[in-house]
């Protein structure tokens, strides 16, 4: 281990993939798993959707349990990030897609609530940091002001609140008011961690947020995702399978478009049911 | 031998690219450098603050022009920066439908038609039926000319911001309008400013709208209802004209004009180029 990854504290260094074929060791987040009754935070049923007439989703149905960690995991274009995206309705931007079927949030019908307030409800960080071209402060103020959430005299209370929640007050404090654009990629991504905290959202979705950083920036944002459990559900879309082993409670491995297995991560990495399951973690495809 | 003739298309190529470049640029020093050396010299500040004078007086100026070209261009600004800028905003955010084609289809045919004939179209609008010239129906053939530009400018400028960002600010729960306000105009707005300055730069050349629009006076114009004196169309007549005085004047004018022009330019791409690129 070189000297730049020391102050980084790991379980353990992340292993190298196995031999096709062979089941290679992996080191779980915890090694026990919550007990299997939980209380749903959001819950899909027969979830269809639509590009065009490409049908992307056949009929997904699952629940993402309260305060808990669940992973999407799946070759590219198994519609993980689909399914993703339609938790908070971000596909509705997109022309000529349809969706079908159900989703819940705490038993309302997400569908009918409006739009804007769902995603306040359920927030997003996406794959590329997309900070606003504004200053640190503007980019965390954001939200609040949008929504009106927070009064201007408690806005720079609540900015370094939910910086410190990111884990990134301590290295953006003295430059609140300088462009967001001069922090690094892992910063730039926390920040957008930060910005999504600030609305107070009850289900954080991340869609691959560390697949444009390096191995350090990733691990700051692993540790961030364990703290965050605790106030947040959290739906992280990962195409790297140890990221989902260590940090995630619940794993879903989708592929072409349907969910083919979702259980505990210690039963999708250790003991699948399905034999397509064991295949992509095992790396004989994907 | 096969080196050689690689090397001789080379240095042919390079010649003939070079040469090219050096004319286009040629073209320009030389076009700063004749004004300069006709009208710069002549020019007193006289030029800036008094009227025309009757033929054979000598001195005077053209204030009266100056003041007209400013006028006409705030109203033509007025009338196609708002048109043009919202057209743009439309495109670049709910364009898509086949509405937007026909939409961008006919501004780049407005662009195309010539200037003359849209100042037609403003002295058949306002000219023939109020029964004179006046800066208003100057201002309003500008203003026409400057929508296209403005339209397609502004689309531009705005469709150069990510689409992460407008994701962004939605996911965060701004509506369209707002991510829109909020986040894409500001995040467009060197490009933005650019382009009006340019497009104002452009049209303030024009000459041939204002011929029988604005026409030309060699007095104050008091209001926006009277004909209107602009350096364009002062230069025009200036430069026909028989008399010597005059058409130093005209070279005058010419100078100052390219000048207005230059230095609006210089501006826009000073305010492009120092935080041009939309930071993604």
């Amino acid at each position: 281990m070189s000297p730049m990854q020391a102050p980084i504290s790991r379980p353990t260094s992340p292993p190298e993939p196995g031999i096709i074929g062979q089941p290679f060791p992996i080191q779980m987040a915890e090694e026990k798993t919550p007990a299997p009754a939980e209380a749903a935070k959001l819950s899909a049923t027969n979830l269809v959707f639509h590009y065009g007439s490409f049908r992307a989703l056949h009929g997904i149905s699952m629940q993402v349990f309260d305060k808990r960690v669940t992973a999407f995991i799946g070759p590219s274009g198994c519609g993980k990030s689909t399914f993703l995206r339609t938790l908070n309705r971000m596909n509705e931007t997109i022309r000529s897609s349809r969706v079908e079927g159900e989703i819940l949030l705490d038993g309302e019908d997400i569908f009918k609530l409006e739009v804007s307030a769902l995603r306040r409800r359920v927030g997003m960080v996406f794959q590329r940091p997309n900070p606003f071209p504004k200053s640190i402060f503007d980019n965390i103020a954001y939200g609040p002001r949008i929504n009106g959430t927070v009064s201007r005299s408690g806005m720079k209370d609540h900015v370094e609140q939910s910086l410190r929640r990111a884990a990134l007050w301590d290295e953006v404090k003295d430059k609140l008011y300088e462009s967001a654009s001069g922090l690094s990629g892992g910063q730039q991504q926390r920040l957008c961690i930060a910005r999504a905290l600030a609305v107070n959202p009850e289900v954080l979705l991340l869609d691959e947020p560390c697949s444009a950083l390096d191995p350090i920036a990733t691990a700051k944002i692993e540790d961030l995702i364990f703290q965050l459990k605790d106030s947040c559900t959290i739906v992280i879309v990962t195409h790297n399978m140890q990221q989902a082993a260590r940090v995630a409670d619940y794993t879903g491995f989708f592929l072409m478009g349907k969910l083919i297995e979702f259980d505990n991560t210690t039963v999708i990495f250790k003991n699948p049911s399905r034999k397509e399951t064991e295949d992509y973690i095992t790396g004989r495809f994907g | 031998m096969l080196s050689f003739r690689r090397k001789a298309v080379n240095v042919i190529m390079l010649s003939l690219t070079g040469v090219c470049t050096l004319l286009a640029v040629g073209t320009l020093l030389f076009v700063l450098g004749y004004l300069f050396i006709h009208g710069g010299t002549s020019l007193t500040m006289n030029f800036f603050t008094k009227l025309p004078t009757p033929v054979g007086e000598a001195g005077g100026g053209m204030a009266n022009a100056l003041l007209g070209s400013a006028k006409l261009l705030l109203l033509a600004s007025s009338i196609g920066i708002p048109i043009g800028f919202l057209g743009g905003v439309y495109l670049a955010e709910f364009g898509g439908s086949s509405f937007s084609f026909v939409v961008r289809y006919t501004t780049d045919l407005l662009n195309g038609v010539p200037s003359i004939v849209i100042g037609i179209f403003a002295y058949t609008l306002i000219v023939l039926p109020q029964g004179h010239f006046s800066t208003l129906s100057g201002g309003l053939a500008l203003g026409v000319m400057m929508i296209p530009i403005a339209i397609r400018s502004s689309e531009d400028f705005l469709r150069a911001v990510p689409v992460s960002l407008r994701e962004g600010a939605m996911a965060l729960g701004a509506s369209k309008a707002k991510t829109i306000f909020t986040v894409v105009i500001p995040a467009a707005k060197a490009g933005l400013i650019t382009g009006i300055m340019l497009n104002v730069a452009r049209v303030a050349g024009e000459t041939a709208p204002l011929i029988f629009t604005a026409f030309g006076n060699r007095y104050w114009s008091p209001g926006w209802e009277q004909p209107t004196a602009a350096l364009p169309v002062m230069i025009y007549t200036y430069a026909i004209s028989p008399y010597p005085d005059w058409k130093q004047q005209a070279w005058s004018a010419g100078f100052v004009l390219l000048m207005l022009v230059l230095t609006i330019n210089i501006f826009a791409r000073m305010i492009l180029s120092k935080r041009g690129h939309v930071a993604r």
